[in-house]
């Protein structure tokens, strides 16, 4: 222990735990890495943070405070992001151990690459809510982290978002990423929000922008107008959609408050706001963020919202991106997320509902990972020992299992290859190169600075020291589709991706295809021969590896003398355990809580997606 | 219990700091939460793990009762006192914890309690919804627990203990009833009855499931060893393994139950434990408690009925019902 040089990437909830008791369990050498700053948000759990380091360095004040009670210990922080280039395998091979209490899934796969390829063991861990569980991940002895399939952020059809939502997240999704993008975001981005107006479907004008001097209340009721009525109707013209589906209502201002006419005019009514903290829900005089309003009081807020950003924030307009601590974005968020829902014949939600959805937040206790942080460390000692026959994987249940709330588990065995043959279906006439590597290679491989070759060919390169010309050309060449690119890529051609500071490179073959269902293939491209994370929409690859399950009724009632199991049992307990997952993490109800969440190790921060090019596709646009 | 439900609304101060835990369990636990008291007996790794975890949940009050003087060894498992002689020089072990545990959370009220557990009346209980013992003999667990159970308030009872690498929790709620979450969203209303210390550990070893935790029994003979002996608790060394493993075996004959039982191997890891805590193990342990205490609060969630085991060396945290009830209740 004491001469154990150990990596921690994360000072947050596990984090903090978890240096804690790395220092009370005799550790002497202890590295950590978080890119954070502490966040009042953070403190119910995070305990070696007080109210006075808002702001500050998560991994260096997490190292002052451990200081206090073990001061002779060696605790070295960073500021950085571990995908940095600096945190190479170099790096890496100086560590004993490394443990991860990240909360995303994409640099948890980086670092897992790193580890293997400074054949560096590493303890993953993961917690949400009452759940949790640590994984031992050590080259030739086990499973690497990607080797099992992970869930990915979901993602939804952009004619789901914009025209037939069924549920609330698609409303907020349809909120955030067009309606509030549209108004008070960057004006060049691309959006799929109608913007013609009914007089005059002809012209250029763009309904969104506010005419010199409009009066602002005129303004916010003419797009409230123009998104909760105008659109819809136009949408209820086309009868197909609605052959099997409930129609949704028009609303216009009129009919949500009928006799709020006389107030509507004028500036926000109101004087209690403070000039930097604009808040429509003080204006109005709402102040349970739990409760569900009325459409008259979402409608009141969103048009008060909507004034209010104009009024005291017009300078940030154009440039904003809504965020979650940001009290505004959230007030207009769930108000015109909950008008849509009206609309739609969908439940609303209240304000603290809504911005858990919008904000992909992430529901955490201290209890979870302060046992989860005891587990990494028990592990992470038997490394050190090299006592890998006793190595577990631990897992954390919010109910018991064979009268277990702590379940271990015998690691897998390492799989031959990581990565077979992979192969892309792609329309290689309409694909650029840059959706390529966006969807797939960064997003789906988890490249951070790859490489793509065509045979010889080298059409892309990312990263540092390009000379200029050469940067100048790969900026070209994503803008190509794949067919025109100076090596042209068709049907059959095999692509080279690489990323040198992962040590990883994989091929890809290229298969040509016309056509993608837009519901079910929102990414217009569809990669086979993944094992590694494996998208919900698309057949998962790891099946096809499933050792032989045996199925006898024993198994089930075994008590909880018996967890060595054989591999034919494993699968088994996975089954037990996702049979107490309730996937849909996003239907929280306000008092009761999601507790019975998704058993990821990973929180993801995008779990709402929109998908990124609404060209693609066959279904028109609204006009 | 304090009624529910809300006479007052959380604070704008609450909401921002509890929003992550809210979500978890919701705002009516959480004003339950920030009514209740909470008394833990025994300072040591475990139990500051627990205090920790329940000050950052928001309880109302906190009270911490151990006169024993901060001692060298008291520094090994406990980040919350600061290794400087000049700060807990002196000082008792509440006292000095009880300054660290106030800054996790200016709204929760921690303070000291002087006195001896083993000498404290039933109405010095009444000001507790929850109480917390640890490192205690098995007379005062026994007394404790039974002046808990004569009051006509509810209050909760639980034991703590590490030894080592390994440990148990003991929880009686008496009659608890409690909000259960069905798959598919619906809530469910449960109720379940707990038996007293007294009452679990006379259960005759022979009327026990054969797969009982082995860590359940070994145990009771240490507790039970250390009481003839007049031992207090973690004072009994490895140097009375002969004794203890005569205890055993005249336990074991008597209930017809075989070596593997109560393996000799056990009893000496706890022998040799003495007071040691493994800080990892008191994370899990004082993590267990912590949401058991506040399933307890909130009346929300299947609450462990009755004994917790975890040991290290397999890595299971179990949970035994000592008395197992009848196949069919249930």
């Amino acid at each position: 222990m004491q001469a154990a040089k150990v990596l921690m990437v994360g000072a947050g909830g596990i984090g903090c735990e978890l240096l804690k008791t790395l220092a009370l369990s005799g550790f002497t050498d202890i590295h950590i890495i978080d890119l954070d700053t502490i966040e009042v948000s953070n403190l119910n759990r995070q305990f070696l943070f007080r109210q006075s380091h808002v702001g500050q360095s998560k991994a260096k004040v997490a190292r002052d405070a451990v200081l206090k009670f073990r001061p002779n210990i060696n605790i070295t922080p960073y500021h950085a992001n571990v995908k940095d280039s600096n945190f190479n395998v170099e790096f890496f091979k100086q560590f004993n151990v490394v443990l991860n209490g990240l909360d995303n899934l994409d640099a948890r796969r980086h670092v897992n690459r790193l580890c293997l390829a400074a054949e560096v063991p590493l303890v993953e861990s993961g917690t949400t809510g009452f759940l949790g569980q640590v994984t031992v991940h050590v080259k030739g002895k086990t499973e690497c982290y990607e080797c099992q399939p992970k869930p990915v952020p979901k993602s939804y059809p952009v004619c789901t978002i914009t025209s037939t939502p069924s549920k609330f997240v698609h409303c907020i999704v349809w909120a955030k990423d067009l309606l509030f993008a549209k108004l008070f975001g960057d004006k060049n981005q691309d959006n799929d929000l109608n913007v013609r107006s009914k007089d005059d479907s002809n012209s250029k004008t763009d309904v969104f922008e506010r005419s010199v001097d409009e009066d602002l209340s005129q303004y916010a009721q003419r797009i409230y107008d123009h998104v909760f009525g105008y659109n819809i109707e136009t949408a209820l013209a086309n009868e197909e959609t609605w052959k099997n589906r409930r129609k949704p209502c028009p609303i216009y201002v009129k009919d949500a408050l009928p006799e709020d006419a006389v107030q509507l005019n004028g500036s926000s009514k109101d004087h209690k706001n403070e000039e930097h903290e604009p808040s429509a829900m003080v204006s109005l005089g709402l102040r349970n963020p739990q409760e569900i309003w009325s459409l008259a009081d979402n409608s009141r807020v969103f048009l008060e919202a909507l004034k209010l950003f104009f009024e005291k924030r017009e300078k940030e307009i154009g440039n904003l991106i809504f965020d979650k601590d940001d009290q505004l974005a959230v007030e207009f968020v769930t108000a015109a997320a909950n008008i849509r829902a009206s609309s739609f014949g969908i439940p609303l939600h209240s304000l603290f509902e809504a911005k858990g959805v919008a904000g992909n937040i992430v529901h955490a206790v201290a209890t979870t990972n302060a046992i989860i942080a005891g587990l990494i460390v028990i592990e992470a000692i038997k490394v050190l020992k090299g006592d890998y026959q006793n190595y577990r994987m631990m897992y954390c249940l919010e109910h018991p299992t064979r009268k277990m709330l702590l379940m271990p588990v015998e690691p897998f065995e390492p799989n031959e290859s990581c990565y077979t043959p992979l192969v892309l279906e792609v329309n290689t006439k309409t694909t650029k190169l840059r959706e390529v590597i966006e969807k797939v290679i960064k997003s789906k491989l988890g490249m951070n600075l790859p490489l793509v070759m065509v045979g010889a060919s080298l059409v892309f390169e990312d990263g540092e020291g390009l000379e200029p010309d050469e940067a100048a050309n790969y900026a070209l060449n994503l803008e190509k589709v794949l067919a025109e690119l100076p090596a042209p890529v068709v049907n059959d051609t095999k692509l080279t991706v690489e990323d040198f500071q992962q040590e990883l490179k994989c091929s890809i073959n290229i298969k040509h295809r016309d056509e993608f269902d837009e519901e079910k293939e929102p990414d217009g491209m569809v990669l086979a021969g993944w094992s590694g994370p494996v998208d919900k929409q698309v057949t998962s690859n790891g099946n096809k590896r499933s050792v032989p399950s045996s199925s006898s009724a024993d198994d089930v009632n075994s008590t909880a003398e018996d967890v060595s199991l054989k591999p034919g049992m494993k699968r088994k307990l996975n089954e037990i355990l996702e049979s107490h997952e309730n996937s849909d993490t996003l239907q929280n109800k306000s008092d009761v809580g999601s507790s019975s969440a998704q058993l990821v190790e990973d929180d993801d921060d995008d779990l709402v997606m929109l998908d990124e090019d609404p060209k693609q596709g066959k279904k028109k646009r609204l006009q | 219990m304090d009624g529910g439900g809300a006479e007052r609304e959380l604070t704008a101060q609450e909401t921002a700091l509890y929003d992550r835990q809210i979500r978890v369990w919701g705002v009516d636990a959480q004003k339950r939460l920030s009514k209740a008291h909470v008394l833990v007996c025994g300072m040591n790794g475990t139990t500051i793990e627990f205090c920790k975890n329940i000050v950052l949940a928001g309880v109302g009050s906190l009270s911490l009762m151990d006169d024993q003087t901060v001692t060298e060894a008291d520094l090994n498992a406990n980040f919350l006192i600061p290794p400087d002689e000049s700060i807990y020089g002196g000082r008792s072990r509440a006292e000095v914890c009880c300054e660290s545990l106030k800054d996790f959370n200016p709204m929760v009220q921690v303070s000291v309690e002087k006195g001896d557990p083993s000498l404290i009346d039933g109405e010095f209980l009444d000001k507790f919804d929850i109480v917390v013992v640890s490192g205690a003999s098995l007379k005062t667990k026994l007394l404790v627990n039974d002046n808990c159970r004569k009051r006509s308030k509810h209050i909760a009872f639980y034991t703590i203990d590490c030894k080592d690498s390994c440990g148990e929790i003991f929880v009686d709620l008496q009659k608890h009833s409690f909000v259960q979450k069905k798959n598919g969203g619906e809530t469910e209303q449960q109720e379940l009855t707990y038996p007293s210390l007294q009452e679990a550990i006379s259960v005759p070893w022979n009327n026990l499931p054969r797969k009982t935790t082995k860590l359940y029994f070994a145990m009771r003979v240490l507790e039970n060893y250390e009481l003839s002996e007049g031992h207090s608790p973690g004072k009994t060394t490895l140097s009375d393994i002969p004794a203890v493993l005569a205890q055993v075996k005249d336990v074991r004959d008597k209930m017809s139950l075989n070596e593997s039982q109560v393996p000799t191997a056990l009893m000496e890891r706890l022998l040799a434990a003495g007071k040691k805590e493994h800080p990892p193990v008191c994370a899990i342990l004082g993590g267990i408690l912590g949401q058991e205490v506040i399933k307890s609060i909130s009346c929300k969630g299947d609450p462990i009925k009755n004994f917790f085991y975890f040991d290290a060396a397999d890595g299971k945290g179990v949970i035994e019902d000592i008395p197992t009830p009848p196949p069919c209740a249930n």
